[in-house]
């Protein structure tokens, strides 16, 4: 073997020992979800089912109790989806449009106001949590999922607005100034020329905010009501059982349910996600 | 309607604008106005002098999430980064399977800790997890207890930490050293540069920005840091991984002490600007247009 | 079109005008599993049996944590649910801060003031309205064993902290665990407060952790019950960080360690595995005279409308219902609030407890927890676990710990 083949080898079981690590945890919830308790109580914590049962996520879908409610997490799953769609969808364009104008159409203090909103996105959210409270009590959208919707994109916007500024900025502004001059308007040039190039900043954006607002607990928890509460708060309740014995399986199997429309768009657009991030906005 | 045209770009910005001052700023200065009340359950509105910051200042438990803050905050970041370059790196090699292992680097950004806390604490917990399975296979003296020892508990919080993060890193820097010139690279190759001497000198110097890029994202989830704690170890042994965000929430909704929450959360937000500042203005001064 | 649906609209609140408002309730609640799920659902059917409409609002975590930031979200924006489980001083501070509804109709009608022991009355009371309603009284001081583990080696429940040790001392010789505990704060500070009252007596945790005198917070007694605690940290397995409490109840019952520190939740576990008191495992209280009780309880909002206060008036009473208080508790390990409750078919350890409980009125040994909240408000008990939990979980020095107990409370007041 030649020393080129014995470094390509390590460098191959490097890589292969990341992707355990990566994948461990993962690994633990799969199983110990398809094994019964029994199986849980006398076996390893690594070893592989035995007897794979799905009855756990059955249970976990449709008859687990959060409460006196004992649906699962299916009602919540749909809460959560009415939720994540809009509050991705309007966090998106809004950023779109702000990235577009800080980058292409620059007026005084716009970097500075650039710099505050970068700086909301550090904002740590159990601080805003009792203010929030009151505003959304002020404008009757508290305890609704429009309310949720509306505190998603209040705090999903500096992310955004970030993505499509460093994005758009790397277009020339010699294009704006043609445009302009061939008499295209501010959203027409948008229209025309930014929107068609947008699609992977799109993406990186997409999937930035889903998973922040489909992963969200504090605000679910906080800002919903009876019936609005998002599959995050569900999964609280199903998995946070104070009596009785706990059923493992169920409790894995409803956490895999829940993170799975995350998982499915980070597997399913991860490639756009980083071809997103190489066209734009790692440029600065 | 040419004044409207002008303006077009300042009316669009103004709903952001008028949300961010209202949402951001006026609850930042909210809270700083609460910092310097008797509030308790809920908030009071009537000053009180600088009260609930001597209490902080004279609060051990305050000291240790401090301090972890710095540990958790360094480490995570540091070490992030180095396995997330390194990662890239490596996968840049015309790696098969590529695909497959970036996604499974990946994915754990996808998943919240809610989720994926209970595995954690079995894989960590010494008599479930790995030192049980660890010696299992004959390794007796093998010892993986961190997460029940009160010194070593926060470096617990940084590994699942750094799984978290990671493999996003790694996308980060995986993009930039795509959008390196490969005529550069080419070049530098048919002068017989070794690779490792066209990585630390042509391509890693030109990936400045996505080193502020990954530093400001991990800078985010390292204050933001919350669920990790709570999952994993409650805060405990003791208080010994306590972080200003568990401080601020045991404050402010388990204890009703709000004003002291809202004390902690000024000296939070003093650390994040002390921080962020910095990196914003250098970031957004005034260069010589392209 | 537009127009139609408007007409339709206020055609239909005409019709609805006069009629009598069905009572409606939204109770939030940290009840979400298990026994204590089920409990739930039975006050559930007894509220939809009497023409109410009942929307649940569950939200679990932290002991009640998450509930408590969820409220707090929920009042600020003019939004607060019916009926909420709150607790101990809790339920004044939220009356001092945002008003409580007055429930003395419902009281007086139902003569709780004559069905409830008077320390307990007293803290569903604000400024000597009711404001509350007594769902159980669970006692924190107990002390289970294993019996099979307990035989084997000879030792009977300890009465003294002291014969605690030796019986500790014996089974750790013997290579069993003698304490299974959960390193979680509440936890250690549960542990922390059965052996104030052990050691320093009722008169003693009055004075330390309801009236919190300085002196008495830095007495040698105090000293000698950090002591104690040292002593206990050694009892206890590696292992025992963060672990859940039900876990640690699971290992005396499978015969992995001979005791836990646990109040009566703990047997609820033990119940539904199908063991026996007496039997299979025993309780006593733990080393030390006195009741510490924890009281969970619902209190109600001030809200508008009809319906809402019908359905608090009715909640009220059905919480109290004697019906219901037997249901709950025997699902939960607890007894009655209510002193007339036949206890025909609850097990000997509840009965006991019961008893203690009617002694513990009469001789003032009738105790409110501090760990569970009942004793104190969130920010001096809070601070007290802090120093408690650190020094369990570390090797603090019990002067040390004492100090720090002193400044903590100072610094919390």
């Amino acid at each position: 073997m030649t020393s080129k083949t014995m470094l390509r080898a390590g460098l191959y079981l490097i890589l292969i020992l990341f992707a355990l690590f990566y994948l461990m945890p993962l690994f633990v919830m799969l199983t110990t979800s398809l094994k019964s308790l029994e199986e849980i109580r006398t076996g390893s914590l690594l070893a592989l089912p035995r007897d794979i049962t799905f009855a756990p996520w059955v249970e976990a879908w449709s008859t687990a109790c959060a409460g006196t409610q004992c649906e699962g997490l299916r009602p919540f799953f749909w809460n959560s989806v009415l939720m994540a769609v809009p509050a991705v969808m309007i966090s998106t364009v809004v950023g779109a449009l702000n990235g577009y104008v800080f980058a292409q159409w620059r007026f005084r203090g716009a970097n500075l106001f650039f710099a505050m909103i970068l700086f909301g996105c550090f904002i740590p959210f159990q601080v805003v949590l009792l203010p929030m409270a009151q505003m959304l009590g002020l404008m009757g959208l508290a305890g609704s999922i429009p309310g949720l919707i509306f505190v998603h994109v209040i705090y999903g916007l500096g992310f955004t607005t970030l993505f499509f500024r460093n994005y758009y900025v790397t277009i020339p502004q010699e294009l704006v100034r043609a445009a302009k001059v061939d008499g295209a308007g501010f959203f027409r040039i948008f229209w025309s020329i930014f929107l068609p190039i947008s699609l992977p900043i799109i993406t990186v954006s997409v999937i930035w905010q889903f998973t922040q607002i489909w992963n969200d607990f504090l605000f679910g928890v906080s800002f919903s009501g009876a019936g609005s509460q998002p599959v995050t708060v569900a999964l609280n309740n199903i998995v946070n059982s104070t009596t009785g014995v706990k059923a493992y399986n169920v409790d894995m199997a409803a956490a895999i349910i829940a993170a799975l429309p995350t998982l499915l768009v980070y597997v399913v657009a991860g490639k756009y996600f980083i071809r997103g991030l190489t066209a734009g906005s790692v440029k600065g | 309607m040419e004044w409207l045209e002008r303006n077009v770009p300042k009316m669009v910005l103004a709903p952001s604008f008028v949300a961010i001052m209202i949402f951001v700023y006026g609850f930042i200065a909210w809270t700083a106005w609460i910092s310097f009340t008797k509030s308790r359950l809920m908030p009071k509105y009537d000053l009180d002098g600088i009260g609930q910051y001597e209490r902080l200042f004279a609060a051990p438990r305050w000291d240790v999430a401090m301090n972890n803050l710095f540990i958790f905050g360094g480490l995570f970041i540091v070490i992030s980064m180095a396995i997330g370059l390194a990662l890239a790196i490596f996968l840049d090699q015309k790696i098969r399977a590529e695909g497959v292992l970036r996604t499974i680097y990946l994915y754990p950004m996808a998943l919240s800790l809610i989720v994926t806390g209970t595995a954690w604490k079995w894989i960590l917990n010494p008599g479930l997890g790995i030192q049980e399975t660890v010696r299992g296979w004959g390794f007796e003296s093998f010892t993986f207890d961190w997460i029940i020892r009160p010194d070593m508990a926060i470096y617990v919080i940084v590994l699942a930490a750094v799984w978290q993060a990671s493999g996003f890193v790694m996308a980060l820097f995986l993009a930039g050293l795509r959008s390196v010139d490969g005529e550069i690279i080419r070049a530098a190759q048919v002068d017989g540069i070794p690779t490792h001497r066209i990585y630390s000198a042509i391509i890693i110097p030109t990936m400045a920005p996505i080193f502020l890029s990954a530093f400001i994202v991990l800078a985010h989830l390292a204050i933001k840091a919350f669920d990790l704690v709570i999952a994993l170890t409650g805060g405990g042994p003791g208080y010994a991984t306590d972080l200003p965000a568990t401080y601020m929430y045991a404050m402010a909704f388990s204890r009703g002490d709000l004003g002291q929450a809202a004390s902690s959360a000024m000296i939070m937000m003093m650390v994040i600007f002390a921080i962020v500042v910095p990196y914003l203005y250098s970031e957004l001064r005034p260069r010589h247009d392209k | 079109m537009y127009l139609k649906s408007v007409l339709a609209a206020s055609t239909a609140v005409m019709l609805a005008g006069p009629v009598m408002a069905e009572p409606t309730a939204e109770v939030l609640h940290w009840w979400t599993s298990g026994g204590e799920a089920k409990s739930v659902a039975v006050l559930q059917d007894q509220f939809k049996a009497e023409g109410g409409t009942w929307t649940d609002m569950p939200v679990a975590g932290g002991g009640g944590d998450a509930a408590m930031t969820a409220l707090r979200a929920r009042v600020l924006s003019g939004n607060a649910p019916t009926a909420v489980q709150l607790k101990g001083p809790a339920i004044q501070e939220w009356y001092e801060e945002t008003g409580l509804a007055d429930i003395s109709a419902v009281a007086d009608e139902n003569n709780w003031a004559d069905v409830l022991p008077a320390q307990i009355a007293e803290h569903m009371k604000c400024e000597g309205q009711w404001c509350a309603a007594p769902v159980n009284v669970h006692r924190v001081n107990w002390l289970w064993g294993n019996k099979q583990i307990l035989d084997e080696h000879g030792i009977e429940m300890p009465t003294t902290w002291d014969e605690f040790n030796a019986a500790a001392e014996k089974l750790q010789e013997a290579g069993v665990t003698p304490l299974a505990h959960g390193g979680q704060a509440w936890q250690d500070a549960t542990i922390f407060e059965t052996v104030v009252l052990g050691l320093g007596g009722p008169e003693f945790f009055q004075k330390a952790l309801v009236d919190l005198d300085p002196e008495a917070l830095q007495s040698d007694t105090m000293k000698q019950v950090f002591d104690e605690m040292r002593t206990i940290r050694g009892y206890v397995d590696d292992n025992f960080s963060g672990r859940d409490w039900n876990l640690a109840t699971a290992m005396v019952m499978n015969g992995e360690a001979a005791f836990q520190i646990m109040g009566d939740w703990a047997k609820g576990e033990f119940l539904a595995a199908g063991k026996e008191p007496g039997t299979d495992f025993v309780c006593a209280q733990t080393p030390g005279e006195g009741f510490l009780y924890n009281v969970d309880s619902f209190a109600f909002f001030e809200l508008d409308g009809e319906d809402k206060q019908q359905g608090q008036a009715l909640l009220a009473k059905l919480i109290m219902g004697p019906e219901f208080q037997k249901t709950f508790n025997l699902n939960k390990g607890s007894i009655p609030a209510r002193t007339d409750v036949a206890l025909d078919d609850f097990d000997s350890c509840a009965v006991e407890s019961n008893k203690a409980m009617n002694a513990g009125a009469e001789d003032g040994s009738l105790l409110p927890s501090y760990a569970h909240g009942m004793a104190l408000r969130g920010a001096p008990a809070g601070a007290i676990t802090d120093v408690v939990t650190a020094h369990f979980n570390s090797d603090m020095s019990s002067d040390d710990a004492v100090q720090q107990l002193v400044d903590a409370v100072a610094n919390a007041m």
